[in-house]
């Protein structure tokens, strides 16, 4: 999902980063207003953000025969809301582009809006939804993390499409080009994703059951 | 089924995604596999305006494949370390209101 420096042109290099600003800005001020409020969940953030940073990290082979990794978003969406995870996403997408050349810092705002920004507000939005539709939390986690990461790829494709329509057939024939690329190698990896996503917040409630449930009530254990 | 049973599967699970692939699918003369998306998308973005020359070159890259594969080592271990530290924490701190959880050690 990363969009190689100087990969778009100028105009949507702005405009991404003008749409993304807000939400880094809001997700900062609320992020900082948090961990004044509630010191207990800095080791949580660590991990939601350490989630994150290994994750996407790792290129992971995919039936498609090419290679693409995780974002790690989910978690830290689920436990911190949309809004603080979103700049978590956004901090490991700029050491990315700081010390790896992997995406850049003229196409960070439209990186930070696919993968911490749309990622973080759809693993939210999922996982709401499945608890009002009364799907068992490990479920809804599982929802929340798979489409998180599919969604990403999903709004990278969408981004390139729009900056690079084809001359023949437009925005929908770019858009199915790029999703072909993206979107289908990921789809056995959003699983992984969501099944990963399962096993540590499985660990953190094996451990800090209490905290857990602090944070996020849903989670609350139900001991037989 | 017991946590320890779900997690296993879990673990399971995701090494089968990523060994299937891995073991499946061989090269057809000498092509590329596994090569990364993002490589791939930049190919296609040439192939639809061809001619398209980045107007912005990263600041800094890594001056060879291992540096690189170092950075991203690193990257990895940094989190990793992090949600392990988070893990052990919580861990050693409710150890000793549960006795089951850590083979009764604690205060």
């Amino acid at each position: 999902m990363h969009i190689m420096e100087g990969y778009l042109p100028l105009e949507h290099a702005l405009g991404w980063s003008a749409i993304s600003a807000p939400f880094l800005g809001i997700g900062l001020w609320r992020l900082s207003r948090r961990i004044k409020e509630d010191p207990e969940s800095r080791l949580f953030l660590g991990a939601s953000g350490g989630f994150a940073f290994v994750l996407s990290a790792l290129k992971l082979p995919s039936v498609t025969g090419s290679c693409s990794h995780l974002t790690g978003i989910g978690l830290g969406a689920i436990l911190f809301g949309p809004w603080a995870m979103g700049v978590l996403g956004a901090v490991v997408l700029l050491f990315q582009a700081l010390f790896l050349a992997h995406g850049g810092l003229t196409t960070l705002g439209a990186n930070a809006f696919s993968m911490a920004i749309a990622g973080s507000w759809i693993a939210w939005a999922v996982w709401r939804a499945a608890l009002a539709c009364k799907v068992p939390p490990s479920g809804a986690v599982f929802l929340a993390a798979t489409l998180s990461d599919l969604g990403t790829y999903v709004v990278t494709s969408l981004q390139l499409a729009l900056a690079f329509p084809d001359p023949v057939s437009g925005f929908a024939g770019s858009a199915l080009k790029f999703l072909g690329i993206f979107a289908v190698t990921q789809i056995p990896l959003a699983v992984s994703e969501g099944l990963l996503t399962v096993l540590v917040l499985n660990l953190l409630r094996g451990h800090a059951a209490e905290q857990i449930a602090r944070i996020v009530p849903a989670l609350k254990e139900v001991r037989p | 089924m017991n946590r320890r049973t779900i997690n296993a599967l879990l673990v399971a699970g995701t090494l089968a995604l990523a060994a299937i692939p891995l073991f499946s699918i061989r090269a057809v003369d000498g092509e590329e596999i596994f090569a990364g998306a993002d490589g791939q998308a930049q190919t296609a973005i040439g192939e639809i305006r061809p001619g398209y020359e980045p107007w912005f070159s990263p600041r800094w890259e890594p001056p060879s494949g291992e540096i690189e594969s170092l950075l991203f080592g690193l990257q990895a271990a940094l989190g990793a370390g992090f949600v392990f530290y988070c893990l052990g924490y919580w861990r050693g701190r409710n150890s000793g209101r549960n006795p089951s959880s850590l083979d009764g050690a604690g205060t």
